[in-house]
């Protein structure tokens, strides 16, 4: 009996979908050679299932130095875990550049939406940039939910969660979504002055309802927190799952008092990359897949140290004009020896450069 | 450099080896304010070409479904031919030379980008950006000369052969794209003996042509027409005709970048050693511009700026206008030939020398003086 119903012969597809597909082909066909969504970017970025975007759906100030965007991703999206980040891509002055941003909003919003918060660093582009400009409608790319500053499914008996400055943001993401599966709950939060705590206002809301116990130290007033005073604050201390996340010398401080306690496995941190990277002459240069590792002065080309070290190199004109030489520099700093431009990546960046006009600046990490 | 010339009078003649490193200098100067502008307004503008040139392709392949009817067939023919030209001219070719990688964005990147095109983006790269813009008008060197199936130079021995090469550049550039493909896979050339033949690198390049060929053809002689109906045949005719359309105009523009009179050509023996100054003279010297409106600009991929395209291959070329008045300037200031001249003048004179190489000349008789200016370091102070 023929039913329609019936799976095609391509097995589990059904008929409905194979000629979907096969419409698909037709229609990408007579876009060649690209590819049809190409086309329906013109129209509507966000349906875009190979380029991951999202629209701005509000834009929230929340102190002086940061705000909150309210995000709708397009396709292609998948769901994060609370306390983990997205990396977002924001063409400043014409040139997309990356950053990462822990979302700060619950998990599970019914449409999908997330929350990301801003906080200006100094000479930072991108925050900057999102500070004055980020407006609703505004289109930003976007990179998949990743990071493993999360909570276990296993919820643990006592938690602890340690933050200063921006580094509040991973962790209000896991309040929002958990606080109510979580027991025993204490937060020990640093700022400068009581007017820069991001999320004051619901920090203090918590503790009021009696969910966490909330312990502000303010910088400006008492000084910088140092993990032995955290000895004193919360006195079960290694007897909770902490989680930290703020300045690099905290966290490392707060490693190290871990460790001695031979508390370490309880400890979990979350760094926040600087991206300040300086300009110096030469570098060491690491080709990371064949482990190649060159010292290079800074007036030698990135093209030439790395032949002269038995590296096999991409290379066409030798003079910055025919793009052949180009690698991935997945982090370091270079400069471009015709015009002393500075140009940098963070991990994760993988700034395409033109090996055969850029020397090293600092230490280099090409995907060769 | 720089012998060159086949002029009767040498255009450098004047210059020392100061003047041109000087040259040189002034023209890094150039490229260096606009790096310092480079930015958002560059970003908008190929972004938004793309959407214009995207939207007529799809709005004109739209029409031409109703081909059958005249009135449809014309709009629509000729929405695609510009759309190919702008696709291929304003989009790709700059692109593909790197102008907009500074974007980072990998959808609009020299290295991802592929285009409406027989050759594969990458071997077109290698061709083009390598060695015709490395090898700017070196005879022997740089291919783009005639595409080495043409007498390019009164010094070319003359062979019968050439008799029709006015026929075979009128059939080059009905077909250019093919041309092309066969000059970028360096047909000729690799034909020639077993041992090229059957090199893989070759093989591949020219499996990678093959395919691309059968894509480019499925699309616009079978899916499209078909997709039309009734229309087929009509909607057929069309594509072949923007087809022609298209490649009848970037072979034009293309002549008229290093062919028409006053361009010099240089000895394969001139670059050895060269310096960037004089590396920039050359491309000073071998290349034409074409002057017109900026529609004329924007439908070239501003290719009517080849003076500045070959200073700066890697700029935007939208900004190759007002980079024009200064380097301009500079020709002026150093007493060099800017040639320029608006299309249908170019193109003529380039047909001109096509014609006039194709019959047997006697050799040159007021040959330039090739002597090479003396090389840095000279400047010893001249006692007054
Ligand atoms: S080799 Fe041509 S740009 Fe580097």
């Amino acid at each position: 009996m023929l039913s329609f119903a019936r799976p095609s012969r391509l097995g589990q597809v059904p008929v409905t979908q194979t000629l979907r597909n096969g419409a698909w082909r037709v229609v990408e066909l007579i876009t060649t050679p690209v590819v049809p969504t190409d086309y329906l970017d013109v129209i509507a970025p966000l349906r875009n299932p190979n380029v991951l975007r999202a629209r701005v759906e509000a834009v929230h100030r929340e102190t002086a130095n940061a705000v909150t965007l309210e995000l709708r991703p397009g396709r292609g999206w998948r769901p994060h875990e609370p306390g983990q980040y997205v990396r977002l891509g924001v063409d400043v002055d014409g040139i997309r550049l990356w950053r990462s941003y822990s979302v700060s909003s619950a998990a599970g919003h019914p449409s999908g939406r997330i929350n990301v918060t801003v906080n200006a660093v100094r000479d930072g582009l991108v925050s900057s940039y999102l500070l004055k400009h980020a407006r609703r409608g505004m289109v930003v790319n976007l990179d998949l939910p990743a990071g493993d500053f999360v909570v276990p499914r296993q919820r643990p008996a006592k938690s602890l969660f340690v933050t200063a400055g921006s580094g509040i943001t991973p962790v209000m993401g896991i309040l929002r979504s958990l606080v109510h599966e979580l027991s025993d709950v204490t937060v020990v939060h640093s700022a400068r002055v009581s007017e820069d705590v991001v999320f004051g206002a619901d920090l203090r809301t918590l503790a009021e309802q009696g969910k966490i116990t909330l312990i502000e130290r303010l910088t400006g007033a008492d000084g910088r927190l140092k993990p032995a005073d955290l000895d004193v604050l919360v006195p079960d201390l290694f007897e909770r799952e902490t989680w930290a996340c703020g300045p690099g010398e905290m966290l490392d401080a707060m490693a190290e008092h871990w460790a001695e306690a031979e508390a370490s496995e309880r400890l979990h941190v979350e760094r926040f990359r600087s991206t300040v990277l300086i300009a110096g002459e030469g570098g060491t240069v690491t080709f990371e897949k064949s482990g190649t590792v060159v010292e290079t002065p800074g007036g030698v080309s990135i093209l030439d140290a790395g032949e002269a070290a038995g590296q096999l190199m991409p290379s066409g004109c030798r003079m910055g004009i025919c793009y052949s030489c180009v690698l991935p520099m997945r982090e370091g700093i270079v400069r471009d020896m015709r015009d002393g431009t500075v140009t940098t990546a963070v991990e994760g960046d993988n700034v395409l450069v033109q090996t055969c006009i850029s020397a090293a600046a600092g230490p280099c990490h090409l995907d060769a | 450099m720089t012998t060159l010339q086949r002029q009767e009078v040498n255009p450098i003649g004047h210059l020392t080896a100061e003047d041109i490193e000087s040259i040189g200098r002034e023209l890094d100067a150039i490229r260096d304010e606009v790096l310092a502008v480079r930015g958002e307004r560059d970003a908008a503008y190929i972004r938004k070409v793309i959407k214009v040139q995207r939207r007529l392709e799809i709005g004109s392949r739209a029409v031409l479904l109703f081909s059958l009817f005249p009135p449809a067939w014309i709009v629509g023919t000729a929405g695609l031919s510009v759309a190919k030209i702008l696709e291929n001219m304003e989009i790709g070719h700059n692109i593909l030379h790197g102008q907009y990688d500074f974007m980072r964005d990998p959808k609009i990147h020299s290295t991802t980008w592929e285009w409406d095109h027989v050759t594969p983006a990458d071997q077109w790269k290698h061709s083009h950006n390598e060695i015709h813009h490395k090898y700017t008008n070196v005879v022997g060197k740089d291919n783009d000369l005639g595409y080495g199936i043409m007498r390019v130079d009164e010094n070319q021995r003359w062979q019968p052969f050439f008799l029709a090469q006015p026929l075979w550049n009128l059939i080059n550039a009905l077909f250019f794209e093919y041309g092309i493909a066969a000059y970028d896979l360096n047909l000729g050339r690799n034909l020639k003996s077993k041992k090229r033949r059957n090199d893989p690198e070759f093989k591949a390049n020219v499996k990678a042509v093959g395919r691309k060929i059968r894509r480019q053809m499925l699309k616009d002689y079978i899916i499209h027409p078909a997709l039309s109906g009734p229309s087929f045949l009509h909607t057929m005719a069309a594509n072949f005709t923007a087809n022609v359309v298209r490649n009848l105009w970037s072979h034009s523009v293309i002549m008229c970048g290093h062919f028409p009179n006053g361009v010099s050509t240089f000895e394969r023996t001139s670059i050895k050693g060269e310096t960037r100054g004089e590396w920039y003279l050359r491309q000073m010297l071998g290349s034409a511009n074409i002057s017109g409106s900026k529609l004329l600009h924007i439908m070239t991929g501003n290719l009517s700026h080849q003076i500045e395209h070959h200073l700066f291959p890697d700029l935007p070329a939208s900004r190759y206008a007002e980079v024009a008045v200064k380097v301009r300037a500079l020709f002026e200031k150093y007493d060099l030939p800017y040639v320029t001249g608006p299309l249908p003048v170019q193109v003529a004179s380039a047909w001109a020398k096509v014609i006039r190489l194709s019959f047997p000349n006697r050799k040159p008789t007021k040959a330039a003086d090739h002597t090479i200016p003396p090389r840095m370091p000279v400047a010893e102070p001249v006692p007054a």
